[in-house]
């Protein structure tokens, strides 16, 4: 069954190995000239993708990304590695501080729709939020079946067999197409873009829509009340023996006396 | 990316690797993020940069130390880099390379060499030295034979001008070259050339008549191995030891009549242009390490503690640091202009001198201060800070001495201002 189509999610965030620090007034992280990335699982979900269509399960890749100008960066990644084609949705930076995964997830099915995609994936969570959510809620969106936390996918028919990491280990699910599928780790190792490619990805199309385009209202729907540094780790204690430690603990309250 | 993947690996797991207590206290600097701040290049150019950074970071600085103890040639990385574009850079696309400039070509061997400066030497030889004379003044025949299976870093080239009598006077060469029938048979010894070992072809200067003193030395393309060309022991050198470095030495070696490059009596001016545009590499090579050695300290000044706070807080390590940061940033800026002046296809000549003088001396400068910032641990193995000395050291002697650029630099000045002498 060849010829199907992908649609993939990629998240500006910022860079992995950044040291982050939040802003004087605690409404954020500072995010002014700090060096930003592809979203390290969605450029797993990128990869899988261009596998797919290097073993011609896949004939068209569409990739996509919501927010500010500097998106695009990401996007020109995503065709660098191997995508065909790249959506930018513009959100203005203002709008783009409260954009929440819904949000996100409304788009992408209504685009998903419109290009009528047979697989949606994203990274499993953005590492900047970790909310871990949009790919779930586009596959509510379109009531399409789900495999995430993919760690192998193989394509059996006109299904996909996914092998997901949960808590107690590994979970093998068939499901049928279309569906959302969302990467973890060990699905693949990504491809660095090679030079050629970056040279031909210069030429793919890429174009800009606004969420009305999509009918999505993009409206903040909470506030952020405050962004802190987590609490500095205290200092521990060694104790001689366990019975020190119950003595402890039974001071502490933690446990019944 | 595989950094990536490693650093979600580490915060997934609870458990901690263990590690020396030397690495637990001053744990690895790689995949740190380059200190200096990223003028706003073109979006090609940033994303090549940021595919030869992930790369380095990933592939080279990991085993680049490993490299260095055992004087091993990367063979399997310099395959990597041929796939990904990089042993071709401003090779046309339709001759089968990757048709970028050499500003995007000085951008890549500064982040490969930040990696291992080795294998940014070899890069930049097979690109600069080896491919770019074959490319401007090749036949057809010569670039199917000669260009063609170098692009993709199956096989590299090198380059053989200096002699055992002859480095700067570079117009003595007295190797020579003389026709028999059908073939040329080359006859003296070459010094110093990188690649020597691992390289299955050479751009080589011969002098064909003495009488017309530089005008009588003729550039050949000599496959390699061939019957008469034997290599000499491979040198044991101070830094750059991942590359092989040797002599060639041609007896009675005969090669086609149709394997000279360009026309007799060219040599000396396609040694002069090729070495015009080498010296961008090797200062885009200076410029990676000095920022290797740069980010070394900085790391270190901001971790090591002295009188009760980080050494960064001291003003002796901050002069260090800012004179280190000026040097490099001016070292940089100089070797992008020389190389957006080539490529927009203007004289370059003084500008490529300049930046090579600039960024080798800066790697030393830098090299040296990182390794006095690091004390006691600058000068072991456990740092990558000594490595990046002995690799700086070379790049003010290779490809012209840092004495030669700047009588270079000063022959343009006076011309400039309407003098010649």
């Amino acid at each position: 069954m060849s010829g199907l189509r992908i649609l993939v999610g990629c998240k500006r965030v910022i860079d992995y190995a950044v040291k982050i620090r939040v802003k004087p007034d605690k409404t954020g992280v500072v995010t002014d000239g700090v060096k930003h990335s592809m979203n390290p699982f969605d450029e797993i979900a990128v990869e899988e993708a261009v596998r797919m269509k290097e073993k011609k399960i896949v004939s068209e890749i569409v990739a996509v990304s919501c927010g500010p100008t500097q998106c695009q960066e990401v996007l020109r990644t995503a065709l660098a590695m191997g995508a065909d084609r790249a959506i930018h949705v513009e959100v203005d930076a203002a709008t783009y501080e409260n954009l929440q995964p819904l949000h996100v997830a409304k788009i992408i099915a209504k685009i998903a729709q419109e290009e009528k995609v047979d697989i949606v994936v994203t990274g499993k969570q953005a590492i900047d939020d970790d909310a871990n959510q949009t790919g779930q809620m586009v596959a509510a969106l379109l009531n399409w079946p789900q495999a995430t936390f993919a760690s192998k996918i193989e394509k059996t028919d006109g299904e996909l067999k996914v092998e997901r990491e949960i808590d107690g280990g590994l979970e093998t699910i068939k499901v049928k197409l279309p569906a959302v599928f969302t990467s973890d780790l060990r699905l693949n190792e990504p491809r660095y873009a090679t030079l050629p490619n970056i040279m031909k990805a210069k030429k793919k199309p890429l174009v800009k829509k606004t969420p009305t385009d999509f009918g999505v209202d993009v409206t903040a729907r909470q506030t952020i009340l405050k962004v802190e540094e987590p609490a500095v780790r205290q200092a521990g204690s060694k104790l001689a023996s366990a019975e020190e430690l119950v003595t402890k603990l039974r001071e502490a309250g933690l446990i019944p006396s | 990316m595989a950094s990536a993947t490693a650093w979600l690996l580490k915060r997934s797991s609870p458990l901690l690797l263990r590690t020396s207590l030397l690495s637990q206290a001053f744990p690895t600097i790689r995949n740190k993020r380059c200190v200096s701040s990223l003028i706003d290049l073109p979006e090609t150019h940033s994303l090549l940069r940021k595919t030869c950074r992930d790369f380095a970071e990933n592939e080279l600085t990991p085993i680049a130390g490993q490299l260095d103890k055992e004087h091993r040639f990367p063979k399997e990385q310099v395959k990597k880099l041929g796939e990904l574009g990089l042993m071709c850079v401003d090779v046309p696309e339709s001759e089968g390379g990757t048709g970028l400039d050499y500003l995007a070509y000085a951008i890549a061997i500064e982040e490969i060499s930040r990696g291992c400066a080795s294998t940014g030497c070899i890069m930049s030889v097979n690109n600069s030295l080896y491919l770019s004379p074959i490319l401007k003044y090749g036949t057809r025949e010569q670039k199917d034979k000669f260009l063609k299976p170098f692009l993709n870093g199956d096989q590299v080239g090198c380059f053989a001008l200096s002699e055992p009598g002859n480095g700067s006077d570079a117009g003595a060469a007295s190797t020579t070259a003389h026709l028999e029938s059908d073939k040329w048979i080359l006859n003296g010894t070459k010094a110093w050339i990188t690649n020597g070992y691992e390289s299955s072809a050479a751009v080589v200067c011969a002098t064909t008549d003495r009488k017309l003193k530089n005008k009588g030395i003729s550039a050949f393309l000599v496959p390699k191995p061939t019957d008469g060309l034997s290599l000499g022991k491979k040198e044991d050198k101070l830094g750059i030891r991942a590359t092989s470095t040797c002599y060639l030495i041609f007896e009675d070696c005969s090669i086609p009549k149709e394997y000279l490059l360009g026309d007799e009596g060219m040599g000396f001016k396609i040694a002069m242009q090729t070495l015009d545009a080498g010296r961008i590499g090797i200062a885009a090579q200076g410029l990676g390490i000095a920022q290797a050695s740069l980010d070394c300290a900085v790391d270190y000044a901001t971790k090591r503690q002295s009188f009760g706070s980080p050494i960064a807080k001291l003003q002796s390590i901050q002069m260090k640091i800012a004179d280190m940061e000026v040097r490099l940033e001016s070292a940089r800026l100089l070797t992008w202009k020389a190389a957006m002046l080539k490529d927009a296809g203007r004289s370059y000549t003084k500008e490529a001198a300049m930046a090579k003088l600039a960024a080798s001396e800066t790697a030393t400068f830098n090299a040296h201060s990182a390794i006095q910032i690091l004390g006691g641990m600058g000068y072991v193995t456990d740092m990558p800070a000594e490595r990046h000395y002995r690799d700086a050291r070379i790049t003010e002697i290779y490809e012209g001495t840092s004495e030669i650029q700047r009588i270079v630099i000063a022959t343009n000045v006076f011309k400039e201002s309407g003098h010649s002498f």
